[in-house]
Formats: C-alpha cells, structure tokens, sequence
C-alpha cells in the first residue's frame, strides 16, 4: 500500500494534477473562513461592476490627508478624463482650422492641449460646422478649462435651518489618502455579476457546490455501476443476462437526455443542488457497470479466486476479498471520472436551465446560466464567465489529469 | 485387487463444451472414469489435452456440460453454498500456477488459517493454530516463523508452490487433485514432498490424483495411470502395464519424449 502511494506520487501527471485539485480544494475551504460573506448577498446597486479596489469616497474625505506634490498628478487628471471621443473632436477642429493631420498626436495629452489653447476660438465658423456643432466645442472648451483648474474642491454641508450650503472643508488637489487608513475599501477581484454580487465570493462557493454535486453524483454513479458490474460479473448466467439487458437500455437512451428529462419533471423548486447530483449519478452508472463486469468476468476464473472457492468462502466474502481489491484502482479511477463528468452534467443541465433552484445556493452551471442570461458575453463583461469556465476546465482537467497518472502506476503496459 | 477397494470418485460420459459455434472446442469429450479410495492416481497428458478442464470439473469449480459425477458412490450434489463447503472439505487440490494462485492482498497467515477453519477450528487458541500452522511448513521445508507476516508475491515460485502444499497438510482432505504439483520445485525437495503426499495417504486414506504431463512423475508415484489426449482417456491401467508396455502411440510418444541422461535427445517427435 505504501509502495504503491509511492509508485502514484511520483509520476509527475498525477501530482500537476492533484496539486491544482487540493489548490481548488483548499480554496473552497480557506476563502470562507477569511471572508465570510453570504455568497448570494447582493452588494452592488447596478450590474457588471469591473474588477477593482472600490474606495469608500465619504470616508476617503473624512481621512486625514496627505499632501504629496507629485509633478505628473494633474497631467495624468486630465489625461484620464479627456476621453477618446473630445480627443478626436479636438482633433477634428484643428485638422478644420488649417493644421495638418499627422502633426496631431491625439495621445499625446500636453501637445494636444497646447494645440488646443493655441488654436481654439470660439468665434471661428469651420465650413460646414452647425450651430450644435459649435456649442458642443464651446462647452467642451469650458470643460478643458475646468479640468486645468487648481483649486481644491470645496466640502460643503448644508445647513438644516436655513437649507444654506456652508462650506466646511475644501480637498486641495495635491491630497493624498493612505489607503490603509480608509475605513471602507472592497477589494471585488472578478467585480459583480449581474445580480450586484460578488462574483469571487460566489464563485468560490459555487465551485465547492459543484464538487459536491459531483461528489455525490460520482459515488452514487460508480457504487451503482460497481454492484451491478460485479453481480452480473461474478454470478453470470440469467442474473447477467438481466443486469446487461437494463445496462444496454440505459446505454442506448443517451444519458444526457434522460437528465434533461428527468430534471424536467422534477419541479424547480424541489430541485436542490443534492436532487441533481442523485439524478445525474442514477443516469451515469452505465459504463461503470459494463467496465466492472468485463474486469470480473476475467477475474472470475482466475486461481486465487478457486483458491478462495476450495477455503469455503461465501459468494460475498469473494466478491469483496478476492475481486474488489483486484479492481479497486481501476475502480478509483473510474470514480475520479464520474465526479469530473458530474460536475460537467451539473453545468450542461444548468446552462439549458434546468439545474438546482437559484434562490439557495450558486452552482458553477448555474453562474453559467445567469451570465449568459445576462449577456455578459455579448457586453464583454468577461469576469462574469471567464472565471467559472476556467474553474470547470481547471477541475475537469486536474481530475482527467490524476486519472492519467494512475492509469501510468497501474497499468505496466502504459509506464514510460 | 483394486477394483475391490470402495469407489471415491467416478465419472460417467464426462463433457465439456466452451463456446458454441465456429468457436466451439470440446474440452473433454465424453470421459468415464473410476477413482478407487486410497490408490494413487495419476492423469498424464500434454499441454492443452483437458487435464486441467477435467480437474476443475472434479472440484466442481466449473460445470460439466454433459455426464454425472459420482463421490463415494452417490450423485454429485453441490448445488448450495453449504453442500459446496462439504465437498470441498473431502476433495481439495494444488493448482498449477502458484503466482497465481494466492490473492495478493492476503498475507499468508490467512491463508493457512482458513483452511484450519474449513476444518471446523475456528475457535482453538491462537497458539495452537501456530503451532498446526508451523508443522504443516515443516512438512514442505518452510519455515513459519519466516512467513509469518509476509504476502504471497513476497516469496519464490517455489516457496509459493511448497505454500500451496502446504494447505493440504492443514486440511487432510479426502482426495486431492494435485496439478503439476511440484513443477516449480527443486529435485531434491521434490521427492521429499511427494514422500509426504503419500504419507498422507496412508494417514489419513487420501487419494491422491496427481495431473501431470511428466511421465517420469507418474509412473514414480502412482498405482493407475490414466493418459489424456486431446479430451480422451485413450488409454489407462496400473502404472506398470501403462507404461511398460504402452498400447497406444501418444504414450509411446509420451515416454519417448522424457529426457534421459547419457542419451541423445530425440527431437523428432516433438
């Protein structure tokens, strides 16, 4: 046994694999001590928030400042406010007023303000401008002045009485926060899903529902496929005959829309996350079963198991001590694949709508689902469903990983 | 003189079929045969004539397809678990492969104690199971004390096959189907492990069914042989009448092909 933990642990495909398969365990378990939020708790007021620090602003202006003269602050002020579209306006006018196009460099803030300054009249009719055209230039004029303004901005309070605003503070430009010292800042990571939650929270969660999904839906798979494989196996003859019969059914109605038929006539609102686990697992045991039978049948006749037979040895006592230890890596193996395919199931059954009820707990499948309800693809929200595909990839490919492995140790043929 | 002593195992019109169709191979092909108590039987043959097949079908391991089996006079009936045990209390056997034989997971020690429990001694003290244990190793030159602990795979061909061998001294069965039992086992030991056999014989009126294909081996140890070519018995009698003066041409064949010192071998019949 210890030989063989050691055999396992040294072929390099299993370990890469069991090492992103622990990472994501640990994941799940750690990431709720540290932050124990509710994972479906909407926090945010608005969909799609992007990933970032979010600072609290009433508190940053009631922390005590810092001033910091740093030469690039107001430069960089402007140059993050003027957007895309006044560049190529301002650009637009110049080119107008007589200047040539590539003397223009529309990313360059200082040069382009100067141009600006310089050249800017509001008098001045471009041929073919409008009147709205014209305004638009004067107030963005106004706007450009406004952002090179160095006054603080003022802090007022209003007076309950006489409904005054009364100045109370002003926040010079060259203010600084630590932000340490800001009472208030979320980190959101992967920022919000559609719903205004947290979608790292969410994700963590859902990633740990999933293997438990697929945990679950994997043992019931493979202890159903198991005990059929080694009835039908051992015993042969009608019994065979039967299992092998209910086995063929099963295999020939694609499991997958047995599920969809299934979870269809299960209402949503007894569709738990465990429900669909034990309904994925009583649609997935076929090939379990068929593999299992195949390794007893050639089990059967082996000498040691007519060794056990002649020691007077139960039926049971057999099939437990003589053949399951004989296919038990074959069958760990097989284990590891179910829970990989049930989490699959989980989230096919759940984009098509048809997985757990929304309203307890999140689901890989069911992240799925909301996103691409929401258009989060199409918006090019990407945080909303690139996250949970990689997590789906991730454990799929660990477990596939880990099954390659052993397949290596166990299988002589394979070694390198 | 022999057919005076009691029948302990009989076959009448004895059959087995694997497959059907074009891959249907007549294994034994329609086999009678009379195992008297306390001779030494042996059942020789080459590689693929049945012997096996046969055997297995005299432990009730596999099912014959067509013909009965009689034990000590009476219809073969192993058709539960419990009538199964019985059997198997009277009729044991040593298999061919002993890398095979022993389930790997099995440390030896539960080997040897479940065949002191087959006995119905299931219940004496530790020690004294140690000590029952200790002697049948004694019996096959092993040493206890050295396997104790230790798994089946740990332990050489022929240690293994000693093992298997040393089941038999624990059990004392009735009749024991020993195939190719000493195959993997030095000379010396050899003889000394077949004395034992016979031994236990007149110990405890075994009869001893020995499967083999080296002639040698038989006409050494048996009072009737019995030659198996291609699922039949073409040919049987005392061991003296077989092989001293063979009728059929697959036993002269069989002799012939047994390596002789000083002698050139003769590779023409192989």
């Amino acid at each position: 046994m210890k030989h063989m933990l050691q055999q396992i642990f040294q072929s390099g495909k299993f370990v890469t694999g069991f090492v992103i398969f622990v990472a994501i365990v640990l994941g799940v378990i750690i990431y709720p001590l540290v932050i124990p939020d509710p994972p479906l708790k909407i926090i945010a007021q608005g969909t799609f928030f992007e990933p970032g620090i979010y600072v609290n602003v009433y508190d940053s202006i009631n922390t005590k400042y810092y001033t910091l003269n740093l030469d690039e602050a107001a430069e960089r002020r402007i140059a993050d406010r003027l957007g895309d579209e006044d560049r190529q306006a301002i650009q637009t006018w110049l080119v107008g007023n007589g200047m040539a196009e590539n003397e223009i460099d529309i990313t360059n803030t200082e040069q382009l303000l100067d141009q600006w300054f310089n050249n800017f009249d509001p008098t001045t009719r471009l041929p073919g401008m409008t009147n709205a055209d014209r305004n638009y230039y004067i107030r963005l004029n106004n706007n450009i002045q406004g952002l090179l303004r160095t006054e603080g901005a003022v802090i007022a309070e209003m007076n309950e009485e006489t409904a005054v605003l009364e100045e109370t503070a002003t926040v010079p430009q060259t203010a600084y926060v630590n932000i340490s010292q800001v009472p208030n800042v979320r980190i959101l990571p992967l920022g919000t899903d559609n719903f205004g939650r947290d979608v790292l929270t969410e994700l963590i969660r859902a990633t740990g529902v999933s293997l438990q999904i697929g945990l679950v839906a994997g043992a019931i798979a493979t202890l159903i496929g198991l005990v059929l494989g080694l009835v039908s196996g051992y015993i042969g003859g009608f019994v065979d005959d039967i299992i092998m019969f209910i086995t063929n059914l099963f295999t020939v109605i694609p499991s997958f829309v047995l599920l969809i038929l299934i979870s269809f006539s299960i209402s949503q609102e007894q569709r738990g996350a465990f429900t669909i686990a034990v309904v994925i697992g009583f649609t997935s045991w076929v090939w379990t079963a068929r593999a299992v039978r195949s390794q007893v049948i050639s089990l059967r006749n082996r000498d040691h198991v007519n060794l056990s037979k002649l020691s007077g040895h139960s039926i049971t006592h057999i099939i437990v001590r003589d053949i399951l230890p004989y296919i038990a890596s074959y069958v760990i193996m097989a284990l590891i694949l179910q829970i990989s395919s049930g989490i699959l199931a989980e989230a096919g059954l759940s984009i098509l709508g048809l997985g757990p009820k929304t309203t307890e707990v999140p689901t890989l499948g069911l992240m799925m689902n909301w996103a691409m309800i929401y258009q989060a693809h199409i918006l090019g929200k990407w945080w909303a469903y690139f996250p949970v595909i990689l997590t789906i990839a991730l454990i799929a490919f660990s477990m596939n990983l880990m099954n390659t492995g052993l397949d290596q140790v166990f299988n002589p043929a394979l070694r390198e | 003189m022999a057919d005076k002593r009691k029948s302990c195992l009989s076959g009448k019109g004895v059959t087995k079929v694997f497959g059907f169709g074009r891959t249907r191979t007549v294994a034994v092909n329609n086999v009678d045969f009379d195992f008297k108590e306390g001779e030494v039987i042996s059942i020789v043959g080459e590689s693929g004539s049945g012997k096996t097949t046969l055997a297995k079908m005299l432990l009730g391991l596999i099912s014959e397809t067509e013909g009965d089996i009689y034990f000590q006079g009476e219809k073969r009936d192993i058709s539960s678990h419990g009538k199964r045990k019985a059997y198997w209390q009277q009729i044991q056997a040593i298999f061919q492969d002993p890398f095979a034989s022993f389930n790997i997971f099995n440390k030896i020690d539960s080997v040897l104690l479940d065949c002191i429990n087959m006995r119905g001694g299931g219940r004496l003290p530790y020690e004294q199971k140690v000590e029952m244990m200790t002697e049948a190793c004694s019996f096959v030159n092993l040493k206890f004390e050295e396997l104790t602990n230790k798994y089946p795979f740990e332990l050489s061909g022929g240690q293994q096959q000693r093992l298997m061998i040393a089941r038999i001294f624990l059990l004392k069965p009735k009749i024991l189907l020993a195939d190719e039992p000493t195959s993997m086992i030095d000379a010396c030991s050899r003889a000394t492990i077949l004395d034992y056999l016979l031994q236990l014989r007149d110990e405890v009126g075994m009869t001893p069914i020995f499967i083999t294909h080296d002639i040698g081996l038989a006409y050494y140890v048996s009072d009737t042989v019995y030659i198996m070519e291609k699922g039949v018995f073409v040919e049987s009698g005392s061991a003296d009448e077989v092989i001293l003066h063979p009728k059929q041409p697959y036993t002269q064949r069989l002799i012939n092909d047994v390596p002789k010192i000083y002698e050139e071998w003769d590779l023409s019949t192989v």
